[in-house]
């Protein structure tokens, strides 16, 4: 309902529009609002309504059954009109409830922040105070409050406020801790910032919505709690109106007349049913993981939604052939096109580099091959991925794993988010080995220690038990590349496997993988940005730009006379050892937004050869000599002639 | 500026060690602790570029941090411009900030996701400079033709930036604060190779024009080597060697540095494992008593192992601390 009263046009744009379009979208949340709502206008307008009076007392009329003359819902043992009563004391347990969530969250989160942010000693003594209030079952501990403070709605209050007051100083101290060591604050310091500056003005902004939202789920909480104490006669004193009161004082003719206790008992049900329908739609709306996506659960393999025809099968077909590949991610109203027709091939026992700059789509590419692209929210649209001929986008999911980790192996870039943190490596390789293949523990564990001594991991039998934390960033990525080995796999792909390495430690781990290369015959699609080391470790390399490749060929070729423009630039960037000072090559611009590509070729408005004529159309990809492929009007090199002379 | 050819920087005997203390408020066992600095001696020049190379842990973005005052040393001075800094190290890097300021690895993560770009360069002049609205908006649109943004990215959130133009943003805030010094953590490493130029190239030409003196860290040498002056490589929390950027690389003295040339991948040069498969750094908890990289070391003699060596003038303005350099 709120919804609908931001005005349209700005509702569609900014985080509060956002925010409110993503709570709308969600049922449940609304229907929430809407019961809320309605509870909400019946308490504000109950002093206009005609209403009787709540603490007329009428003793032969007690017990009046509901839709009696003048008592829409009876009356209570003293003959009052219990509709009166309920409008009067929903009001009052609404304004405790709220008032108890605004105390506790605004204690709470401060005694958090603090603890938080200044840490040490500080963070020690605030929480294990709050550990103290913990250690009390909460009941009690209200109880203890109101006993000490005697009997009252402001006791009951205060006594609720308290006991929420830990969940909120925890909740809050866990974010402000990840925060307070972010270099944002760090930058703030620097600028001359006071400490109690930085948490108003850089950490309260980014805890604000973890606030709210830890508020939404224990605001109904907190309105059952005051009923609680109001139930057992410590809150709202008689003949004060109050949920709580209401339903004690019906219990006691339980049997005979119900609805007295009944009434207030549903008033208090819907209360908090539509309060906590509220929270959790608060919370799906702004935690930013849900709103990513994260509620829904990836698919085990990417969504496919192929228009039109698979290409049929190449005349000879290689060991993984893409054709004309379209991945896309849609996201709401936004489709980004990561992929927009890549094809490439990889024959046994090759190495190709895939070379790219971020957004280029070279990772896409490497984790379409197996349908790993998380879906939702990836979609591959097109195209064709085919393992020695066969088309894996037709193929059933059983088929498809069957051949992931078996014959197509991946090693991921860091190592330490891809290990499990809980098992240990040498169970992680066993397990790898067993899930494809039925052979006795003793056995893949044999298989496994001769892999970590494959890898040239020192003290393979120790290492076995060590888990991954165990282990320097040059073994987990060891350990990851005998993952990729267990079964032998005839391809395997690498995306930027030694990015995270320091240099020394890279080097190592490329000399291993050039030697296994070597030694199993196994095909590598290497993706990097790193043309170093594509010159030192490939065959052939591909450079891809917004979603395509632009040119292909063998690795001595391309660097040495690349023809596209964006590669002869992107050489041109990296800055080699041993030249000495000096200014270096950039390429002016951005890459292209992958929602919005320009038609032609998408390097034009970056290219200082473009012509009107690459601002139009299709440029295909097409094969300029026996070994390279090019998609230029205007190379660098003339390829084709050089070949005839 | 600078009074009485004061440099720039100087350090000296600089230490920092994280951990040790004892649990139990003082009475327990004491704890282990990390090394993470040790006997830092540096000078730098004004106007200069120092270029600091090393891989990870090799404590340099913790001396990068002591220098702008955001951790406190265990031990040593640091002077910037002729004034002792060090006892405000950690406890006031705002008196830091006037004259030195850092540029961070990360550019989207040190902005506030939650501030326009306005407020968050308005920070720098409002604390350090008190300058009025007026003062503040002119000073920005300056600030911001220096680097080349537009102006209407003041009033946008920092995720609507690439990393490239993120990091531009970086450094018109530390620019703000009208800083003689700049500290440079990796300040392209997070970048594309295309955009990395365009920023290496603003920082040479903004050094230019401001007059400013750098410390630039980064583990990529070929980096280091196109802006720096001077070049020094950290290893293990010490600096083991140190000289012209032109001759660092090109006729290393210390085998660590030569070992970090060879290993940065270049195009046509074949791929060899430049040492053995399993070299790796010692364990920071319990260091070797001679030099750290005598394990890794193909010169490396039983005297590295147990005397370590001194960090000397090899002549030509080259220093190493080897005991045997090349």
């Amino acid at each position: 309902m709120s919804a609908a009263a931001a005005p349209s046009s700005a509702g569609s744009r900014g985080p509060v529009g956002a925010f409110l379009r993503l709570f709308a979208r969600n049922r449940l949340a609304a229907f929430g609002g809407i019961v809320l709502g309605l509870v909400l206008l019946l308490v504000l307008l109950a002093p206009v309504l005609p209403l009787a009076d709540p603490y007329a007392q009428d003793k032969p009329n007690k017990f009046l059954l509901p839709f009696s003359a003048g008592h829409l819902l009876g009356t209570d043992h003293l003959g009052r009109d219990i509709l009166s009563r309920l409008v009067w004391g929903t009001q009052t347990s609404l304004a405790v409830g709220v008032a108890a969530a605004l105390i506790s969250a605004t204690i709470g989160s401060a005694i958090g922040i603090v603890a938080g942010f200044y840490g040490g000693r500080t963070d020690n003594l605030m929480m294990r105070a709050i550990d103290m209030l913990m250690a009390f079952p909460y009941i009690l501990l209200a109880l203890a409050i109101v006993a000490a403070l005697g009997p009252g709605l402001v006791n009951a209050l205060i006594a609720v406020a308290v006991v929420n007051i830990p969940f909120f100083a925890r909740n809050i101290r866990g974010v402000t801790v990840g925060l307070a060591h972010r270099e944002f604050v760090d930058a703030a310091r620097l600028a001359g910032q006071s400490n109690l500056r930085i948490i108003l003005t850089e950490i309260l902004p980014n805890v604000l919505p973890v606030i709210v939202i830890a508020m939404s789920t224990t605001i109904g909480w907190m309105i059952l709690e005051t009923a609680g104490l109001s139930f057992l006669g410590l809150g709202a004193q008689p003949p004060a109106p109050d949920l709580g009161g209401m339903l004690g004082q019906g219990r006691n003719a339980l049997i005979t007349d119900p609805h007295a206790a009944a009434i207030p008992g549903l008033m208090i049900f819907i209360i908090v049913m539509s309060v906590n329908l509220i929270g959790d739609g608060v919370r799906d709306a702004l935690d930013p993981r849900l709103r990513a996506g994260a509620l829904m659960r990836p698919m085990a393999r990417t969504q496919i939604d192929r228009r039109g025809e698979a290409p049929p099968a190449p005349a000879e077909p290689a060991l993984l052939d893409l054709q004309e590949l379209r991945t896309e991610f849609r996201l709401g109203a936004r489709v980004l096109k990561a992929l927009s027709g890549v094809t490439l091939s990889v024959k046994p026992g090759e190495c190709l580099g895939i070379v790219g700059e971020s957004g280029s789509g070279k990772s896409v590419a490497a984790l379409s091959v197996m349908g790993l692209v998380a879906s939702p929210p990836g979609v591959i649209t097109g195209g064709a991925v085919r393992y020695e001929g066969e088309d894996l986008l037709g193929a059933p999911y059983e088929r498809l794993r069957g051949l992931r980790g078996n014959r197509v192996a991946y090693i991921f870039q860091d190592p330490l988010a891809t290990l499990h943190p809980l098992h240990r490596v040498g169970d992680q390789i066993v397990e790898a080995i067993r899930v494809h293949r039925r052979v006795p523990e003793a056995e893949a564990r044999a298989r496994a220690l001769e892999l970590l001594r494959a890898v040239r991991i020192p003290n393979a039998e120790r290492r076995m038990g060590d888990y991954p934390h165990q282990l320097s960033g040059g073994m987990r990525q060891r350990v990851g590349i005998a993952m990729a080995l267990v079964n032998d796999p005839d391809l395997i792909i690498a995306d930027e496997p030694t990015t995270a390495l320091d240099v020394t430690v890279q080097a190592q781990i490329l000399a291993l993988l050039a030697d296994l290369r070597r030694e199993r015959g196994v095909a590598i699609l290497f993706i990097t940005h790193d043309f170093g080391v594509v010159g030192q470790f490939c065959d052939r390399i591909a450079v891809m730009y917004a979603g395509r490749i632009v040119e292909e060929g063998p690795t001595a070729e391309v660097l040495g006379a690349p023809a596209h423009p964006y590669t002869r630039r992107l050489i041109a960037c990296v800055p080699e050892l041993g030249a000495g000072r000096r200014e270096l090559a950039a390429i002016p611009g951005l890459p292209p937004a992958v929602d919005d590509l320009p038609d032609g070729c998408a390097f034009a408005p970056r290219c200082a050869r473009a012509t009107p004529e690459c601002r139009r159309g299709e440029i295909a990809l097409a094969p300029v000599t026996a070994t390279r492929r090019l998609r230029c009007l205007h190379p660098e090199v003339e390829l084709t002639r050089e070949e005839q002379r | 500026m600078t009074p009485s050819g004061a440099p720039a920087v100087a350090i000296a005997n600089l230490q920092k060690r994280f951990g040790g203390g004892r649990t139990l408020f003082g009475f327990g066992p004491e704890m282990p602790s990390v090394h993470a600095v040790q006997d830092v001696d540096l000078t730098i020049p004004t106007g200069e570029t120092l270029g600091i190379v090393g891989e990870s842990g090799c404590g340099k973005s913790t001396l990068a941090r002591m220098l702008v005052g955001l951790i406190a040393p265990s031990e040593g001075s640091i002077e910037i411009e002729g004034r002792d800094l060090g006892p405000a190290a950690g406890r006031d890097p705002a008196a830091f900030g006037r004259v030195i300021q850092y540029i961070f690895q990360d550019p989207i993560s040190s902005l506030n996701p939650r501030k326009t770009i306005r407020q968050v360069i308005e920070v720098p002049l409002r604390r350090l400079h008190a300058m009025g609205p007026e003062a503040r908006a002119a000073r920005i649109a300056e600030i911001f033709d220096a680097v080349n943004l537009r102006h209407e990215f003041l009033e946008r959130y920092p995720h609507e930036f690439s990393g490239g133009q993120a990091q531009r943003i970086g450094i018109a805030r530390a620019l703000a604060a009208a800083p003689r010094i700049l500290v440079l953590d990796e300040p392209v490493s997070a970048l594309d190779v295309s955009v990395q130029a365009q920023v290496l190239n603003l920082l040479v030409r903004l050094k230019a024009e401001f007059g400013l003196t750098y410390l630039f860290i980064s583990h990529d040498l070929a980096v280091v080597e196109a802006v720096s002056d001077r070049v020094a490589v950290m290893y293990f929390g010490r600096i083991v060697e140190l000289a012209r950027a032109a001759d660092i690389f090109a006729r290393p003295r210390h085998h660590y540095t030569a070992l970090l040339a060879r290993s940065a991948p270049v195009v046509g040069r074949a791929l060899t494992a430049p040492e053995a498969a399993t070299a790796e750094l010692p364990d920071p908890l319990a260091p070797p008593p001679g030099c750290a990289f005598a394990e890794r070391c193909p010169a490396a003699t039983d005297r590295c192992r147990k005397e370590r060596p001194e960090f000397r003038d090899l002549g030509n303005a080259h220093f190493a601390a080897c005991h045997h350099p090349a």
